[in-house]
């Protein structure tokens, strides 16, 4: 989800993030008990450099203790990397030689068999539910991803603007949707979306009197996928650019109102070019989050499938099937782990190209800064 | 908090009200009617317009969720069960890997941590095939372990205690317990981890969260339905025949209320440690 292009932060943003981020207790945390052993720690570490106490005592027992100071920081990442190379960098491997095999994993190691490129041949020249779902990903990315950040810079900007008091609470509101349950919020929509009493189309019929849509339809269910989608993420987007714009030093706006800026003028002139680069940083979680698309479309669109079974076919003529849903329907529908592990291999070389390619486009000015 | 632009009764300002509340009706509408159809019957929810006020039909919905989905208590109970085994793993082996990061100078260490961070990067779909098979062949299909051993520790739960102990704990407190003769592990248990509450309390309900709503790893590693979490059982009363709404939005319901309470009392903290990695770049 969330990560930093450039970990080491510095100090200030730091500090600025314990106090805002970890919570309330911290500010006793910090003054109480430090207090406390303060005059021990002056004691020990001020007088001398701090190994020079140790050299006093039993020498094995020092070394002991310099070797355990220098192992321990390795003993205490290891969890973190014993787990990933045993549930991360392995299956990742595997899944790279298992992609030149043709193999059903019903057969077991022995059924495999070596084919080459064959796999990534057949996917990129004739796999055609492959394109076709690619472009279903592609059509849902543009069409649920756009809206997001086209509503949370003006969102960011009025609840910023606008709001005092009440900001926290709209804010939260907003941000609901993201931590919620994907497949029960979905089903939720499935029954909101419903031909005959859904209310949206209630809704639909009576703002612009339109004929009751049935959203799973072809024509129809990308939209139905795209406004799940941008309903749930539009309010994180709108969390990263509130705290982008809250760090916009206050004179510039200052000064842009003592010379008669109107809101609007605000907005294009300060909010927008102070915001690049974190527009950069949203606009590329949004691209790398919607070609990894799945739960979304494989619970909306289970509905049209009429049985249970049949989830992760994208419902009729696959028109809601993502990528990530073929990667899923080839591996363990078709029992094709070698193709479907070539799916995975060439959706990720694409989400590391568009990557690069936003990096190029939007990030261009916001490298040095 | 003030804020720059003079707060007055302005059109403007009654424009960004109104854009602002029309959003968070389409937020919250989705969540109300949940919590409607949850009492009212399937022919009730069927009619036009919908029910837009709670009517008296959970329990009958609750007993048909029941009969449609007969383990579902128990499903519940997995679900509970596994989230409070990742969160308590996580709670341990991040704190302990972030205050690694935070507190020791070693070799390779901005490698190892931007290792860490890029492992975020990881799309879920290129491991989910040889996922299963290292399941199989640990004979962890269908056990509640295959979901919270390879989520015991996550890169951003190690980012963010490396966040918090990095400036909440001062150096001096390690170095001077160090002196008096504690343990590596001994600082870290005694002094660092006592100190670090509410990071760990931010961390924790993340954990907790994203354990419950998790989909796609039960999805591949869980086929037994008494084994179910609540996402697998309540997807299983899609497409079968006639559809229970009613009965749906009350499961939905039951899956989304404890978020809920959760967020309604720590919305300020969940957002701004699931934000953290962004706004922290």
């Amino acid at each position: 989800m969330a990560l930093p292009v450039s970990p080491p932060p510095d100090p200030d943003q730091d500090a600025a993030l314990a106090s805002r981020g970890a919570g309330d207790g911290l500010a006793e945390g910090t003054t109480n008990v430090p207090a406390s052993t303060s005059l021990i720690a002056e004691d020990l570490a001020s007088p001398t450099p701090q190994h020079s106490g140790a050299v006093a005592r039993p020498a094995a027992a020092s070394r002991r203790r310099l070797t355990m100071r220098k192992a321990a920081p390795y003993l205490f990442i290891s969890p973190f990397f014993i787990l990933f190379l045993v549930f991360g960098l392995f299956p990742l491997l595997f899944s790279i030689y298992v992609s030149f095999f043709q193999w059903d994993a019903a057969t077991g190691l022995g059924g495999m068999e070596w084919v080459g490129i064959d796999n990534y041949a057949f996917v990129l020249m004739q796999d055609d539910w492959f394109h076709k779902s690619l472009y279903n990903t592609a059509w849902m990315g543009i069409a649920g991803g756009l809206p997001q950040h086209l509503v949370a810079l003006p969102l960011a900007f009025f609840l910023h603007t606008a709001f005092g008091r009440w900001r926290n609470t709209f804010v939260g509101i907003y941000f609901l949707p993201f931590i919620t349950s994907t497949v029960a919020i979905s089903l939720v929509f499935t029954s909101l979306f419903s031909r005959e009493f859904g209310v949206v189309n209630a809704m639909l019929g009576a703002l612009l009197h339109l004929e009751n849509i049935d959203w799973w339809q072809p024509q129809y269910s990308k939209t139905m996928i795209s406004f799940v989608v941008w309903w749930r993420y539009v309010g994180f987007n709108t969390v990263l650019y509130l705290s982008a714009i809250q760090t916009i030093p206050r004179d510039l706006f200052e000064a842009a109102i003592m010379d008669g800026a109107s809101r609007w003028q605000q907005f294009r002139h300060i909010t927008l070019p102070m915001l690049k680069p974190m527009i950069y940083f949203a606009v590329t979680l949004t691209i790398i989050g919607s070609l990894q698309l799945f739960e979304e479309p494989f619970v909306l669109t289970a509905a049209s499938a009429g049985d249970g079974r049949m989830s992760g076919s994208g419902g009729i003529d696959q028109a809601g099937k993502s990528a990530a849903m073929h990667v899923f329907t080839t591996g363990f529908g078709e029992n094709d782990f070698g193709t479907a592990s070539a799916v995975a291999w060439i959706l990720f070389m694409i989400i590391a190209l568009m990557t690069m390619l936003n990096n190029r486009l939007l990030g261009r000015d916001t490298e040095g800064r | 908090m003030s804020t720059v632009a003079h707060r007055r009764f302005s059109l403007d300002n009654l424009l960004a009200y109104a854009i602002v509340g029309a959003g968070s009706l389409i937020m919250l509408i989705p969540f109300y009617f949940m919590f409607i159809f949850a009492t009212h019957t399937d022919r009730e929810i069927m009619s036009v317009p919908p029910p837009l006020l709670p009517g008296d039909a959970f329990l009958m919905n609750l007993e048909i969720l029941l009969t449609r989905i007969p383990h579902f208590w128990k499903n519940v109970g997995w679900s509970v069960y596994i989230a409070l085994m990742t969160t308590a793993l996580n709670l341990f082996f991040c704190s302990l890997a972030g205050y690694a990061f935070a507190m020791y100078e070693f070799r390779y260490k901005k490698q190892l941590f931007a290792l860490v961070m890029g492992t975020m990067l990881l799309p879920a779909f290129v491991t989910m095939i040889p996922t299963v098979l290292v399941m199989s062949w640990l004979g962890w299909l269908n056990e509640p372990r295959a979901l919270y051993i390879p989520a015991a520790c996550t890169a951003l739960g190690v980012f963010l205690m490396r966040q918090y102990i990095g400036s909440a704990i001062p150096r001096e407190l390690v170095e001077a317990a160090r002196m008096d003769g504690c343990s590596e592990f001994g600082i870290f248990w005694r002094i660092v981890l006592p100190l670090t509450g509410p990071a760990l309390g931010t961390l924790g309900l993340i954990t907790f969260i994203a354990s419950w709503n998790n989909f796609l790893g039960p999805l591949i590693v869980l086929s037994d339905m008494e084994k179910f979490t609540i996402p697998l059982a309540l997807r299983s009363l899609q497409g079968t025949g006639q559809t229970p709404w009613g009965a749906i939005c009350a499961g939905a319901a039951i899956a989304v209320l404890p978020l809920l309470l959760i967020f309604s009392v720590a919305s300020r903290r969940l957002i701004d440690g699931l934000t953290a990695g962004a706004v922290k770049s």
